[in-house]
């Protein structure tokens, strides 16, 4: 135990730190207008109003974002958008990841990093000329003018795969080159095709490596902000990332409750995911560049 | 339906035995990601060179050729210095706290400890939220009215005036520092997370063999881990400049370039220019100044990566 004690001397003031903008977020979300605009008031706890502290709390600028504000259409937005992003992620990385990380030898790995560095190029430099084609790609013809491209969710699930792809297929390599060869190898003794020992062999057992890829690359959509921003200009069609900070933000009146709800609740379900799977990430990060 | 397949089986088989070959199969599962990687990446990239060298203004994808006339009129803009130098301080003062907590963090968060899934949890918080909504509350933390820096500093410490408490976003230095540390927060817990997964391919003879040469404590740290930590902290170093230099959220939430530009970066210049001003190929020139920053750190990365692949 006594050995123990550094480790929790260094780490819990770190996670202090980074952990208190979510502490407030959730102590903000159920306060009364009273006690929150008050500056006699403690504000890290809840300041009793009436005759108990518990009846200075209410849950209703939390319902308030979910009944009155488009809320609930951003984050079914961000769902959908990401689950279609996914999906065109998978279907290109996972060839692309188990091909770089068994089939091309030598230059497999160049290629690999040659994909990874496409991750690099960021959304800043491309935002411009990318706005300006989903306009024009929205004119062609067979595309309904009024619901063209632009300020359709359609965008974003067409854009955002330029960086997961190259992510994904990144950690995909990985997780690929810490399966056994001679589990393959076995099966196409066996008599199955390169093909079918994918399907049936390499895929179900990297199933937990895939999901860890599901996982990020869904997070890297829903944290997505300015393709979004600049793309998509009708609040019905926002996603959470932009919604929030565009339509809920009201030049100088805000609601911090209902916003630190509307931040609080995206936030922290991420959090558990990325903890959940942080083991994973880590091994096909590292399988990808150091064997 | 059995003549059917026995009558297309020669064909079949030969196109079958085709993917059975490496020469074949491997391009073939790598070219679409890379086409399409060219279609919505490469395609734009050429397109904001191309726009950088026109007068393109907004509402059209093309205009008359300037050369490099939007470089110069850019370059000539007090903004645009600013900008500039702001993306550099931005870059390496977060970069530089970044590192040294990650270090730290990392050489103890990789060990297990009884409670360590849940401080894990609170660590990578920052990273996990999508950044512009983590940015909206540090946007409630450094509110004029009702800080709660403010009011812990003014009301429980009194370290300063309540009557006249510091506008942590509307003051320039103060603004450009709240930027920095809010920046430096979100992408800490991501580079423990890279320094975390160098650590865990240090092979663990190397652990043993300090151990039997008597390293332990600060000795192991300095002469061992550290030193086995470096390509690692580069990778993290690499990826934070690139992620800081080319981010634009933080900034753009917290502070908009504001208060006088005194936080405008390379990325909310070229937005105000080629977006809010129609602007278009100034601001694509200007997005464009940050390309060498990137181009170094991808060929560093690439000198890395020959390196690791060689020992």
């Amino acid at each position: 135990m006594r050995r123990k004690l550094p480790t929790y001397l260094v780490l819990t003031p770190f996670a202090i730190v980074l952990a208190f903008p979510f502490y407030w977020m959730l102590v903000t979300m159920f306060k009364e207008d009273l006690d929150l605009y008050s500056a006699d008031n403690v504000p890290y706890v809840y300041n009793p109003l009436q005759w108990t502290f518990w009846e200075s709390a209410t849950t209703k600028h939390v319902t308030f974002i979910f009944e009155e504000t488009n809320y609930p259409t951003w984050l079914l937005n961000t769902f959908f958008v990401g689950a279609a992003v996914v999906a065109i992620t998978l279907v290109f990385a996972l060839p692309a990841g188990y091909a770089l990380a068994r089939l091309a030898g030598r230059w497999g790995q160049s290629a690999g990093i040659g994909i990874f560095l496409v991750y690099l190029v960021p959304p800043t430099l491309l935002f411009l000329p990318m706005s300006r084609l989903i306009v024009e790609l929205g004119r062609l013809p067979g595309i309904d003018d009024d619901r063209g491209l632009q300020n359709s969710l359609w965008a974003l699930i067409l854009v955002y795969p330029s960086f997961t792809i190259p992510f994904a297929t990144w950690l995909l390599m990985g997780f690929f080159k810490t399966i056994p060869q001679e589990l393959e190898d076995a099966a196409l003794i066996d008599g199955c095709s390169r093909i079918q020992a994918l399907l049936r062999i390499v895929f179900p057992i990297s199933l937990p490596g895939i999901l860890t890829v599901v996982i990020f690359a869904f997070a890297l959509c829903v944290n997505e902000f300015i393709y979004a921003f600049t793309m998509i200009s009708s609040s019905e069609a926002r996603t959470v990332s932009t919604g929030v900070p565009n339509d809920l933000i009201r030049g100088d009146v805000f609601f911090w409750q209902s916003l630190m709800a509307a931040t609080f609740i995206p936030s922290i379900v991420l959090a558990l995911l990325y903890n959940s799977f942080l083991d994973r990430f880590i091994k096909g990060f590292t399988g990808g560049a150091f064997r | 339906m059995e003549a059917g397949t026995a009558r297309f089986e020669p064909g079949s088989r030969r196109w079958r035995r085709a993917f059975e070959s490496r020469r074949v199969l491997a391009p073939a599962l790598i070219v679409p990601a890379v086409v399409f990687m060219v279609l919505v990446v490469g395609v734009p990239f050429g397109w904001a060179i191309y726009l950088s060298l026109t007068d393109a203004v907004g509402g059209s994808l093309s205009g008359n050729w300037v050369g490099f006339d939007n470089f110069i009129t850019a370059w000539g803009d007090d903004n645009f210095q600013k900008a500039l130098r702001n993306t550099l301080i931005f870059t390496f003062a977060s970069q530089a706290i970044v590192l040294v907590c990650a270090a730290v963090v990392s050489h103890y968060l990789v060990r297990d400890f009884r409670g360590k899934w849940f401080l894990r949890l609170l660590i990578i918080l920052p990273w996990a939220a999508p950044v512009s909504l983590a940015t909206i509350g540090w946007l409630w933390i450094f509110d004029s009215l009702f800080s709660v820096i403010n009011w812990t500093l003014g009301h429980a410490l009194g370290l300063v005036d309540t009557a006249d408490p510091p506008q942590w976003l509307g003051r320039p230095n103060l603004a450009l520092m709240a930027v920095i540390v809010v920046h430096a927060w979100r992408i800490l817990p991501f580079a423990v997370v890279i320094f975390i997964a160098g650590l865990a391919s240090i092979p663990s003879e190397v652990d043993d063999a300090a151990k039997i040469d008597g390293a332990t404590g600060i000795k192991k740290l300095l002469y061992v881990t550290l030193p086995l930590q470096l390509p690692i902290a580069l990778v993290a170093l690499l990826f934070g400049i690139v992620f800081t230099a080319a981010d634009f959220t933080v900034v753009y939430v917290l502070t908009q370039g504001g208060p006088f530009n005194s936080t405008q970066m390379l990325t909310t210049w070229s937005f105000q220019i080629g977006i809010n001003s129609g602007s278009l190929g100034e601001g694509a020139a200007i997005s464009l100044y940050l390309f060498p920053l990137l181009a170094v750190v991808s060929i560093v990365m690439l000198l890395f990566a020959r390196r690791a692949q060689v020992s």
